[in-house]
């Protein structure tokens, strides 16, 4: 399968991003790793007629302590998450993720900013940014704005971003190295989660976020609250698919996704308890 | 457009379209068949190479985006006369039934063993999740890179 034709353009900087996208409008898309923007538009779901490839930008690949947080360029591959030391002590839970997403050849190419910009609910690493509460920085032809996670991700492979926008920071509060799980739930080995749970532990609380349970990645906010008022892990745990709107596809169907989603969150609440 | 790189130590440097593929560069530009297409979805493996060093799945990268890297594919690990110690592994444990999967097994396990050079069976085996076997030969698989790994 080959992508339909399009015009290659490599941009050096993100300012010649941001350039290309003025010129050509919504007729082009930005390339990074490939991960998501290259299976799709070779099965002609994407058809764009410019191809801006950011991949070699430099200067957006990093992982900086900031302080309160740690400040990843978008450009930062998988790979460089799974084995950053910083990330070992500030966000233990970044790091673990990180090495669940793919496997190796895909966390080889494939960038934390270009997994989350596809906007896609099925995704591991955006239930760790929504979980956490992270900053995305998106740069614009006006400048840069900040977006919080829970306005980052509108709809089903749909992101807060403008068009005319390039993803260039993720700003991740520190968790701490432990008190953290993820359970991942699918069929073959390097497959999207059918259904994923992320729990983890910050400042004294529990914080729950659902994988492909619903066009976005979600908080389990039934069961945090259950928690905070004092519930048992487990009694919690049945409150895990209150308010999501799990899809049907050939893999499972909504209600079979609601059981995995109290399974999975509560076998992720002890993994966390005794992490 | 013009893309070149340094595939098995050689120069190449062809006239293709933007939308090419890395797998088709090399196989159809530079003539290295030994890389397979399998399911052509980034799911089996049988693609796999390594770029500056690392694992990647040819078919679902650019050929644009491997301009001016190195790329190292079956056919530049080792010779029929002295193989790669993972090739020579390989061979010795029975590592492969059918072969299709086996240009890519090999490159991932090499890419693996670079980064975690003295892994655990459970390493190896996560290790090589992206590669599928459709014969089911993981087990002489895991053996021989677990063999190749006391080797290098």
């Amino acid at each position: 399968m080959i992508p339909a034709p399009f015009e290659y353009v490599r941009a050096g900087s993100a300012d010649e991003v941001l350039a290309a996208l003025v010129e050509h409008g919504d007729e082009a898309k930005v390339l990074a790793g490939g991960m998501s923007l290259l299976p799709l538009m070779k099965l002609r779901l994407a058809t764009p007629t410019v191809l801006v490839d950011a991949g070699r930008i430099a200067d957006l690949s990093y992982v900086r302590d900031a302080g309160d947080h740690v400040a990843i360029g978008a450009l930062t591959r998988h790979r460089d998450l799974e084995t950053s030391e910083l990330l070992a002590d500030a966000c233990g839970a970044l790091r673990g993720v990180a090495a669940e997403v793919g496997d190796n050849q895909v966390r080889h190419r494939g960038t934390l900013g270009g997994s989350v910009v596809h906007g896609d609910p099925a995704s591991d690493l955006p239930a760790v940014l929504l979980a956490l509460d992270a900053t995305f920085v998106a740069q614009g032809p006006s400048g840069t704005r900040e977006l919080g996670a829970n306005e980052f991700f509108e709809g089903f492979l749909e992101t807060a971003l403008e068009p005319d926008e390039l993803l260039t920071e993720i700003r991740v509060p520190k968790s701490g190295p432990g008190g953290w799980a993820y359970e991942k739930f699918n069929r073959r080995a390097q497959d999207w989660a059918i259904v994923g749970a992320l729990v983890v532990r910050v400042d004294g609380g529990t914080r729950v976020a659902l994988v492909n349970m619903g066009s976005t990645p979600l908080r389990a906010s039934a069961v945090e609250a259950a928690l905070a008022a004092g519930d048992d892990l487990v009694t919690a745990a049945e409150h895990a698919a209150v308010g999501t709107e799990p899809p049907a596809d050939l893999n499972a169907s909504p209600e079979y996704r609601e059981h995995l989603a109290r399974v999975l969150v509560r076998r992720a609440l002890e993994g966390a308890a005794a992490a | 457009m013009e893309v070149g790189l340094t595939a098995n130590g050689h120069a190449e440097r062809h006239d293709v379209e933007p939308r090419t593929l890395l797998v088709q560069y090399l196989r159809d530009a530079c003539g290295l068949t030994g890389t397979k297409v399998g399911c052509d979805t980034s799911s089996c493996g049988a693609c796999t190479v390594l770029v500056d060093g690392e694992s990647v799945k040819s078919c679902t990268m650019l050929a644009a985006q491997a301009d001016g890297r190195t790329v190292t594919t079956i056919e530049g690990l080792g010779t029929p006369e002295a193989p790669h110690p993972v090739q020579a592994a390989f061979r010795e444990h029975h590592g492969l039934q059918c072969g299709f999967c086996t240009a890519g097994m090999v490159m991932a396990a090499v890419s693996l063993l670079d980064e975690v050079p003295a892994p655990t069976e459970a390493d190896v085996r996560l290790g090589l999740e992206g590669n599928l076997c459709r014969c089911t030969g993981y087990h002489n698989i895991v053996q021989a890179v677990l063999a190749a790994a006391e080797h290098t």
